[in-house]
């Protein structure tokens, strides 16, 4: 392989990653709290408010419905709108964000509906108002779930930053199109597919190891 | 005032009524069962009591607030005074055995120093101050739940209840248990309210036990009485009636000293009162009093042989009476 496509290869990683680790992170700041108001407002929970819980839901189905590609293009004039072009790598954020956030929100929520309702009764028993429920019981009890859920919502950004490619946004997918697709060249296209499937698994890798080191309940028995 | 005081407690889910009336009173320092089968309602009785489900009507005065119409945010600061020990522990997975008993203590909002140092007091008088450091998921069983006392004390409460506390541990585990249970309550002079479904726990730890079916109180008193009662049900025939008929026998619970057990003490008793006398039962020695209790089945009953028997044994009570051919 040459120095060129090394490089090229290398700068296209950089922005993928760029693309993947932004959007993964506003997908928490987005989803994790969205996550949390839903676990609280449904029915049954501790602030129950099944109003704003249907509406909040049908708004994440809603978003989760629209294949991504659609949304890229839906969420054009609002990209503009918020970083100023709709090309590049920052403009591919946006959309990116939008569609992980949901994504993100539904996995954390299953997550967190699955802490042992006995240790939210510990925590109110003992005085603790909602706030503190959520912040010693439902966040810290629910993290190893959390951070699988994380890893599951980087690996599918580094499919969706990909497809984002399409539409000029840098990074892996953008190299594929244009050396791979465009003009069969087929040592990039792999180099392009290799550095993919390495990077999802160290990604999994990476989760898999954090989930199991926080995770301090009877370790599970390995098949 | 009593430090605890229900009232008339009702509770139901949908139409299904889970509690029904239920009023009792609780004094400081005292230990009170609540026992009863499956489904009695005992779980849904102390989620009132530690302010987790609201009665649809009654009162529940602790310390003089009822807690049953309090609104939430004062709620939550009277539960503080409060500790609730759990079957199933309900320890934090994600804390450590400190930390764990900390909790309480930062919901109160007490500095950490004085967490730290409460701490260390609280695993040292469970017997746990080498495991501060280790995840709940590392213990066994009877740890756990000692970590669960050490939680419930944490915050000093004024009542800690105990929900089948030992029901999800063996035999000497629950002895363990038991005895720091007995032994905070002397100690500490902490009030304890435990449900149970074991007959045996609470003979070992309630001064006073409300006995709970399908929602209401059947039975109240000491261990020895409830215990009697339940032994007395099962042995009972079956056509026992309050009232005597022509010819029917007298079944007679009768009190003697475990001394007099010694002698050949019915043959006596049938000489003393010219009665014919068959033993049906001895219940369990009462062994701090150093009496025993004997049902017997007496033919005949003339008031002179009731006072006969009076005389003679320590004391004699006429349960009821069964048809002369049974
Ligand atoms: N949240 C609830 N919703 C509907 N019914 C309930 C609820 N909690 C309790 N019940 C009903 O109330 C009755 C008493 O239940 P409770 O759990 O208090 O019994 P229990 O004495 O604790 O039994 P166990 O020994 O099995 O724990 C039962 O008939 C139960 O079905
Ligand atoms: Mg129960």
């Amino acid at each position: 392989m040459s120095r060129l496509i090394l490089d090229l290869l290398w700068n296209a990683t950089v922005q993928t990653l760029e693309m993947v680790l932004a959007s993964g992170l506003l997908a928490v700041a987005g989803g994790l709290p969205l996550a949390v108001l839903l676990v609280l407002t449904a029915p049954g929970g501790l602030y129950p408010l099944p109003w704003l819980s249907r509406t909040l839901g049908a708004v994440v189905d809603a978003v989760r419905a629209v294949p991504f590609i659609i949304l890229l293009v839906l969420l054009i004039p609002f990209t503009r709108m918020v970083v100023g072009t709709a090309l590049g790598t920052t403009a591919a954020i946006v959309p990116l964000s939008i569609a992980a956030i949901p994504y993100f929100a539904r996995i954390a929520e299953v997550s967190l509906r699955e802490v042992d309702a006995g240790l939210v009764d510990a925590v109110r028993a003992m005085g603790g108002t909602r706030w503190m429920v959520v912040r010693y019981v439902l966040l810290p009890e629910s993290l190893p779930g959390l951070i699988s859920g994380f890893t599951v919502t980087l690996v599918t950004l580094v499919g969706a930053s990909a497809m984002a490619g399409a539409i000029g946004a840098g990074g892996l997918g953008d190299l594929a199109i244009r050396y791979g697709y465009q003009r069969f060249n087929t040592t990039v296209m792999l180099g392009v597919v290799a550095v993919l499937v390495v990077l999802v698994m160290l990604l999994q890798g990476a989760g898999n190891v954090l989930a199991r080191y926080l995770r301090h309940t009877q370790p599970t028995p390995r098949g | 005032m009593k430090l605890l005081e229900v009232e008339r407690l009702n509770r139901s889910f949908g139409g299904q009524v889970a509690l029904h009336d239920i009023s009792f009173n609780v004094g400081k320092g005292d230990r009170l069962g609540i026992i009863g089968r499956s489904g009695a309602g005992k779980s849904t009785l102390l989620r009132c009591l530690s302010g987790l489900d609201r009665p649809q009507s009654g009162r529940i005065l602790l310390e003089g607030e009822d807690m049953a119409v309090l609104p939430e945010a004062r709620l939550v600061l009277l539960r503080r005074r409060i500790g609730l020990v759990f079957q199933h522990f309900n320890l934090l997975t994600s804390r450590t055995v400190a930390a764990n008993v900390a909790l309480p203590l930062e919901i109160a909002r007490v500095p950490k120093a004085q967490r730290h140092k409460r701490v260390a007091e609280l695993l040292d008088l469970v017997g746990l101050a080498d495991h501060a450091g280790k995840y709940p998921a590392m213990l066994s069983g009877g740890q756990k739940q000692r970590v669960g006392i050490a939680r419930a004390l944490a915050a000093q409460p004024a009542l800690l209840l105990c929900d089948e506390a030992t029901s999800a541990l063996d035999p000497e585990t629950t002895e363990a248990i038991l005895a720091l249970l007995a032994d905070i309550n002397r100690v500490l002079g902490l009030t304890i309210v435990f449900i149970t479904h074991e007959m045996d726990v609470v003979r070992r730890l309630a001064q006073q036990v409300l006995v709970l079916e399908k929602g209401r109180i059947v039975a109240r008193g000491t261990p020895a009485d409830i215990l009697d009662a339940n032994q007395l049900d099962a042995i009972l025939p079956p056509n026992l009636s309050q009232t005597p008929h022509d010819g029917s026998h007298a079944i007679v619970r009768l009190t003697v000293t475990a001394q007099a057990m010694l002698a050949p003490l019915l043959q006596m008793l049938e000489q003393q009162c010219q009665a014919k006398l068959t033993l049906l039962q001895t219940l369990p020695a009462r062994e701090e009093e150093g009496l025993v209790d004997l049902v017997v089945q007496m033919d005949g009953l003339a008031v002179s042989t009731m006072n006969a028997l009076q005389a003679h044994a320590c004391a004699a009570e006429v349960i009821g009476y069964v048809p002369a051919y049974s």
